[in-house]
């Protein structure tokens, strides 16, 4: 039989039997991005919403320092925590390194400018149009952004479900930071690049299988919630930024 | 440069805000709710308002007209002090020692993505409305502006009419003092227009003090006692409704008319 028949033939009875390895492996994989995106949310929809109202001087050098960390480099980050978490390193006492606490923080430095950027810009977009009403009506400058902020729910659900697509597939920080340990920090996309040096294209696919899987329950999910923001405010669908934001993250992914 | 101030109103006494009808030239001859004095505002090099004197009595309702660009939409913006004079002052009484509440209607008003009624229920907590109070508040403004069975539909969800008549509601559960209007019923069919404009005629009669901005001449002569013309920024007519509708007014003010009122 072809090999790569085979392969995928295998891929899917590990999938289907619920592999005990193949299972503790999404397992972490969900658990350290998910935990990542939960920090990263409280942080970036903070800054982003501050960073949409505020003016102050350096605003501008600091929404440019913002947007080019969009495209930040994942093995940079995961270089950064290394050096940062390693034994000589500023924080080595914290004794994190090759664990999955090093993980979830490499990730959510990753994730946070991706939070903070999109977020600013979404808010931002409905301050300059609807920030004068909300002053009329006595709101403060900050009271603005939170309201904005819960306003632009939807784009913002979407920002942080994209921001988990992101943590979910990146594979340099958490290779360097988690040291692709067995059993321990052993991730989907590490163990993809992994297996596929050694071989095991079953495993490796399973697990590819797997992440598109994640990855298109996320995309249902937009489109549920788009569906549902239409229904309900009766506006056709697209919540304020929504698409600006979608297409800004196909950038920060790409 | 600009300058806060304030105006004592207290001489104006408890009885200035039952007196809707009162002369406009008398009003802006005694005590004034609003004042300002040489404003001007700059957009860069492009000046949206120069060389602005004009005094608000309370319970005046003053129509703001003039072409688009104007600058009657940055004048009511002065007004409430969304926007701050590049020169100038602007002075706002102090009526009872108490600030002054101002409350503005939109063209197109900012509902947030709530429910009708937790729109309205934002809008008081923002003005320091608590508990009960707030929602007895609540009720009635839905009930006043006829939008008490939509309480609890999603507020973007309303028409075009309904929204603005959801703003009024908001505007009115706030008790302002002055109500700024910018075109509130220009983008609005006919009978929305109709049913914003009684809305508008109750608030007046209240004797809420009404400032607007407006296109519309009909509406106007219905709601106003005193027209400001503006041009270019600049105040080039300003006359009791009779005296400005009658010709008595500058030629450039004249003019504006001749060229509007056929429609």
């Amino acid at each position: 039989m072809d090999p790569f028949v085979e392969s995928v033939r295998t891929a899917f009875a590990l999938i289907a039997q619920a592999d005990a390895r193949l299972l503790k492996i999404v397992a972490l994989s969900l658990g350290v991005s998910g935990t990542a995106c939960l920090l990263a949310s409280g942080l970036g929809l903070c800054a982003g919403a501050a960073l949409a109202v505020a003016r102050f001087p350096g605003r501008r050098g600091m929404l440019v320092l913002l947007n080019t960390l969009l495209a930040l480099p994942s093995v940079v980050v995961g270089l950064v925590i290394y050096l940062l978490l390693s034994r000589s390193g500023p924080l080595g006492s914290w004794g994190l390194l090759f664990t999955p606490g090093a993980m979830v923080i490499a990730q959510t430095v990753l994730v946070v400018p991706v939070v903070a950027a999109l977020t600013r810009e979404a808010v931002e977009s409905s301050w300059l149009q609807n920030g004068e009403q909300l002053r009329s009506l006595g709101a403060g400058r900050w009271t603005s952004g939170l309201l904005l902020l819960w306003d632009e729910r939807m784009a913002v659900l979407t920002v942080l479900l994209a921001a988990f697509g992101r943590a979910v597939s990146e594979v340099g920080a958490v290779m360097i930071v988690g040291g692709n340990i067995d059993g321990y920090t052993r991730v989907m996309t590490t163990s993809i690049a992994l297996e596929t040096s050694k071989g095991d294209l079953p495993l490796a696919l399973a697990l590819g299988v797997v992440l598109l899987g994640v990855v298109g329950v996320l995309n249902a999910i937009i489109a549920l919630v788009r569906a549902w923001a239409a229904r309900v405010h009766g506006e056709g669908g697209t919540p304020g930024g929504l698409l600006r934001t979608e297409a800004r993250m196909g950038t920060a992914n790409g | 440069m600009a300058e806060a101030g304030a105006l004592d109103m207290r001489k104006a006494g408890p009885g200035t805000r039952k007196d809707p009808e009162r002369s406009a030239t008398a009003g802006r001859a005694a005590v004034s709710m609003i004042a300002l004095e040489g404003v001007a505002l700059y957009y860069g090099a492009h000046a949206a308002l120069r060389d602005i004197d004009l005094r608000i009595a309370p319970g005046e309702r003053v129509a703001f007209v003039g072409a688009n660009g104007s600058g009657k939409s940055t004048l009511l913006r002065v007004l409430h002090g969304l926007l701050s004079p590049s020169a100038g002052v602007r002075r706002v009484a102090v009526p009872h020692g108490k600030p002054l509440r101002m409350a503005m209607l939109f063209q197109r008003p900012f509902l947030l993505r709530l429910s009708v009624q937790a729109n309205l229920r934002l809008a008081l907590w923002l003005g320091g409305w608590r508990g009960v109070a707030a929602r007895e508040r609540c009720r009635l403004a839905l009930q006043r502006v006829g939008l008490a069975t939509e309480a609890q539909r999603p507020a973007r969800a309303l028409s075009g009419g309904q929204q603005q008549r959801l703003a009024l509601a908001r505007a009115w559960a706030l008790q302002p003092d002055v109500l700024l209007l910018d075109e509130p019923t220009a983008s609005l069919d006919p009978s929305a227009k109709r049913e914003v404009e009684q809305l508008l005629a109750e608030f007046a009669e209240q004797g809420t003090t009404l400032l607007m901005a407006s296109h519309n001449f009909g509406q106007v002569k219905r709601l106003a006692q005193r027209v400001v013309y503006l041009e270019h920024g600049r105040i080039l007519a300003d006359a009791p409704l009779a005296e400005f509708f009658g010709g008595a007014v500058a030629p450039e003010a004249r003019l504006f008319l001749k060229g509007e009122l056929p429609w």
